[in-house]
């Protein structure tokens, strides 16, 4: 363990983030964001989930600053009369988390696939490939769209708000393995042409440990490049599916949802029901961006081109 | 008077710890109709030299110091709409890989046409019949068709005859070929070296030619010189290069040559690597390879002992000179 | 060119087959038609013998080759809401929705290939760092929240522009086209601006990374040797290898335009296909789905062909006969 942390600690990766202030702002935005979020029990002033605390006469209070603001407020309330202020806690709890776990089942599916069609070649590497080449042309928002649409139509309303959660995950999970097939699947090839698998098969060990102990610690950084910028696409998608209704319903609202529901008020001069999670939603995914970035320009792996 | 005469040209990076120094006072000349072979190994500057000639180093670098006085004037000093009336026009390059020389979205034809258009009052339909006689004049078979063609559907020979071809249109006074036949495939190098030297001696061209190999450079050019770590360490004619060679170096890469050992016997070699550019030792560039190494060659950059058309730089063959 | 023609059919037919095999089971799953039909009041026994008429008791196979066989003819069913047959209710949007599509796509081309092309050539001047760090947060805002603020800015905000709906619009034939009128013009504009504003970033990026890859290349640094003016080395020897990559990206980019145009169309009451596929999402317009997604899916094949064709045109080492060279 001392000795990976030494690794880490002299690493390339911990230098140059020490040299880059965008970097560091960003994982500390980041950070700060997750901290608060997944402790929104703790801190958050009000439980948006309990309808017992919440007052209908309440709804559409401004910010405490303004005028009408109410000092309980901070962030003023949404139309039901939550406390926007804890709802976006909650809120970005459940963008981030539908955001790592959709990402964590795509590089799974991703990784296993990729493994596959680069190793075994042939008919499976070309099917494999294929199957990615549709999916990827028919774009993931589309198909959760359909999927979504249709699951909602078929399941009613209810049901699934119960299950949305899941689905979203599901959906965008599955929706998008072929960015991390096509790139593993090429660093297998890759590194299938190096003398060392030879080796390594020479000396008798099995194919399936040869993928494990030697090929994929060599695919670990674009790995680690496309999850970063792939968080930040899970979230965006769910964002967008939130916000046509058919991603996290009003009562488990996420970052999208509640875009959505203040949207219908912003003509009418509720500007910070759509105001505050949208920019919380905007730096959230930007800060991941950004650290995308400075990891690909650190890492400069060799990622798939078309 | 030389045709291209270098003087003192001096090449440096700046990067971000300070300025590396690619080519430190590099000095010669060619004549015309002259053909001069550049000699090292990988990383000693040859390249450089070349770009630099006709101001394509690169960016960040830069020339910071030395004239290239060509056909009277200093290259060195033009403007980017002088240079490029030289460039493609006077002074011609060929480059090493033909596969990566020619763009592969645009046509064989119109890869020649421009540069005719650029450099020479000629309309299309001139300087198509022009592109065509050239490509005869380097054997290219059907060069009627083969103009209409892309890069990609010809073999890398006939590309490097297209490149030469090229390098031909506007009878320019020098070309500079770097390492025009090392791409290629073994076969077909020497019939391209061949084509090219006889195409430079029908047309009284000045020929550059940057290799390591330094068998090729005896077998064509008449003047060679050897660069190490971007520094000129010896000069003269080919040779009394090849069969009087008296800097360590030279020596070394002499007895590298395969036709040096007798079959079946171990390849003689330089021992060491050449010393990366952030890293050039004092003194002597060469010492830590040297096997005639002495206490100066550590601390002291050794001048040049001229001898006629022969000038080397080292301090163990100055001390020889002395002792006659 | 036969033999990409016919390999390029033989892709629809897959793409056709699949979409209509998921259009098929929706119209299984969604609901009940009969209720939609007749209603809660008639008995057990008539609906049976109703089912039977109508088939829906037949195996899976004859049900499907029916409905494959109307589907071939346009006949995929009359939409539950507007009472008429479902492809003509989609296919009177398809105007607007290939209008604003249209519109963004003119932005995107006219602006990413010059500021791309500009920050490949210039990678240190403050307009290149400018549009660089602009790129990311662009990146970063998701279509609908850029629609949002487009609309708080612009028509809430300085009233300029119209915030919903199509305006004045002009038949001409069976296209309505809202680019003839100055009304027309103007509701297009924050529509447009919205739907390209995640596809532009990207694009710049895209364009400046690859320029600058092409930049290094032997063959551009040969072309600085022939002496060749800057305009051509750039505009012609590398932009045009540069447009390779980019065209391919814009291909898969489509589908998810077509995604976005959802997006778009909602928050602008924009009244094209996506604006009318979430309402019958909504109202469970089976029918209309299915024909949403049938004719989203002739779009993905004919654009995608096109964008093949483009390709092989650009890059003569394709042959579109045979494949990649």
């Amino acid at each position: 363990m001392t000795r990976y942390w030494r690794l880490f600690k002299d690493s390339t990766l911990l230098y140059s983030f020490g040299r880059d202030k965008v970097a560091m702002a960003s994982f500390s935005v980041l950070l700060l964001l997750v901290v608060l979020s997944f402790s929104s029990p703790l801190i958050a002033p009000f439980d948006p989930y309990d309808p017992a605390g919440i007052d209908i006469m309440d709804s559409d209070i401004p910010p405490s600053w303004q005028e009408e603001g109410d000092p309980r407020f901070t962030l003023g309330t949404d139309a039901q009369g939550r406390d926007m202020l804890s709802t976006m806690l909650y809120g970005t709890r459940i963008s981030i988390t539908i955001g790592l776990f959709a990402v964590l089942l795509q590089s799974v599916l991703g990784i296993l696939l990729g493994l596959a069609a680069g190793y075994f070649g042939g008919r499976i590497d070309s099917f494999l490939m294929r199957l990615a080449d549709i999916q990827l042309s028919f774009s993931t928002l589309m198909v959760a769209i359909v999927v979504l649409a249709v699951f909602q139509a078929s399941f009613g309303t209810e049901l699934y708000n119960d299950l949305a959660i899941f689905m979203l995950i599901l959906v965008i999970g599955i929706a998008e393995w072929p960015q991390y097939a096509r790139t593993v699947r090429a660093s297998v090839l890759a590194e299938k042409k190096k003398e060392y698998v030879d080796a390594v098969r020479v000396i008798g060990l099995g194919s399936r440990r040869i993928m494990l102990r030697h090929i994929l610690p060599n695919t670990l950084s674009p790995i680690l490049v496309i999850s970063t910028v792939q968080v930040a696409n899970a979230i965006m998608s769910e964002a967008a599916l939130s916000f046509l209704g058919l991603g996290m319903p009003v009562n488990k609202p996420s970052l999208g949802s509640l875009i959505n529901s203040g949207f219908e008020y912003i003509l009418s001069g509720s500007w910070w029901i759509t105001a505050f999670p949208a920019i919380v939603l905007v730096i959230l995914v930007l800060v991941i961006n950004l650290l995308g970035d400075w990891l690909r320009d650190v890492l400069n792996p060799k990622l798939y081109k078309n | 008077m030389a045709l291209l005469e270098v003087k003192g040209l001096e090449v440096k990076f700046p990067m971000r710890h300070g300025e590396l120094t690619a080519l430190r006072d590099v000095s010669f000349s060619l004549d015309k109709g002259e053909r001069l072979g550049i000699v090292g190994e990988s990383g000693a500057g040859k390249s450089v030299a070349a770009f630099a000639i006709l101001n394509l180093i690169g960016r960040p670098g830069y020339i910071s110091n030395g004239e290239i006085i060509f056909e009277g004037s200093d290259l060195a000093k033009m403007n980017a709409r002088q240079i490029r009336s030289i460039r493609g026009n006077r002074i011609n390059m060929i480059f090493q890989d033909p596969m990566m020389t020619l763009n592969p979205v645009l046509t064989i034809g119109t890869q020649m046409i421009e540069c005719l258009q650029t450099h020479m009052n000629l309309n299309r339909e001139q300087a198509r019949e022009r592109s065509i006689e050239k490509l005869r004049q380097v054997q290219i078979p059907s060069p009627e068709d083969r103009i209409d063609q892309y890069p990609h559907e010809l073999s890398g020979g006939m590309r490097q005859r297209v490149v030469i071809a090229i390098a031909l249109l506007t009878d320019p006074s020098v070309i500079i070929a770097d390492e025009p036949t090392t791409a290629l495939d073994v076969t077909i190098q020497a019939e391209i070296m061949e084509l090219l030297l006889s195409l430079c001696e029908d047309n009284d061209v000045a020929l550059m030619l940057i290799t390591h190999d330094l068998g090729v450079v005896s077998q064509v050019t008449q003047r060679t010189i050897v660069m190490y770590a971007g520094r000129v360490v010896e000069e003269g004619p080919t040779r009394r290069i090849v069969e009087n060679a008296r800097h360590p170096y030279t020596h070394g890469l002499i007895d590298a040559l395969p036709e040096r050992t007798a079959p079946g016997m171990r390849l003689n070699q330089i021992p060491g690597v050449m010393p990366s550019l952030a890293a050039i030792p004092t003194g002597c560039s060469f010492n830590p390879r040297c096997e005639h190494v002495m206490d100066v060659c550590r601390s002291e950059q050794p001048g040049y002992v001229t001898d006629g058309e022969f000038r080397v730089a080292c301090h163990w063959v100055a001390g020889r000179e002395q002792q006659k | 060119m036969i033999a990409f023609l016919v390999r390029r059919f033989g892709q629809a037919l897959v793409v056709m087959f699949v979409i209509s095999l998921i259009s098929f089971s929706i119209q299984d799953n969604l609901g009940d038609p009969l209720r939609e039909m007749v209603g809660q009041s008639v008995s057990e026994a008539e609906r049976q013998a109703l089912r039977d008429e109508m088939g829906l008791n037949d195996p899976f196979l004859v049900q499907y080759w029916r409905f494959l066989k109307k589907a071939v003819r346009g006949d995929l069913g009359d939409s539950y809401f507007f009472k008429k047959p479902a492809l003509d209710v989609i296919l009177e949007k398809f105007p607007a929705t290939m209008e604003l599509v249209i519109g963004a796509t003119l932005i995107i081309l006219f602006l990413s290939i010059p500021i791309g092309v500009y920050c490949a050539i210039n990678p240190r001047s403050w307009f290149t760092k400018l549009m660089m760090g602009m790129s990311i947060v662009g990146i970063s805002i998701p279509v609908f929240l850029t629609a949002i603020m487009l609309i708080y800015l612009f028509s809430i905000g300085l009233g300029w522009l119209p915030s919903f709906g199509r305006g004045e619009t002009t038949m001409i034939g069976f296209w309505e086209t809202g680019f003839l009128t100055r009304d027309g013009l103007l509701h297009l504009i924050l529509p447009s601006i919205a739907l390209s504003s995640i596809m532009l970033p990207l694009f710049i990026r895209l364009i400046r990374s690859e320029m600058m890859e092409v930049l290094e290349q032997d063959y551009i640094r040969f072309a600085w040797a022939k002496g060749l003016s800057r305009t051509r080395i750039w505009f012609l020897h590398a932009l045009k290898n540069t447009l390779l990559p980019v065209i391919t990206v814009g291909g898969v980019q489509i589908g998810t335009m077509i995604a976005y145009t959802i997006l778009t169309e909602t928050v602008f009451q924009w009244p094209g296909m996506g604006f009318l596929f979430l309402e019958a999402v909504n109202r469970v317009d089976t029918p209309l789905i299915i024909a949403y997604l049938i004719v989203v899916g002739v779009i993905f094949v004919i654009t995608n062909t096109l964008v093949d064709l483009i390709y092989g045109l650009v890059n003569p080492t394709v042959r579109l006969a045979g494949g990649q060279a």
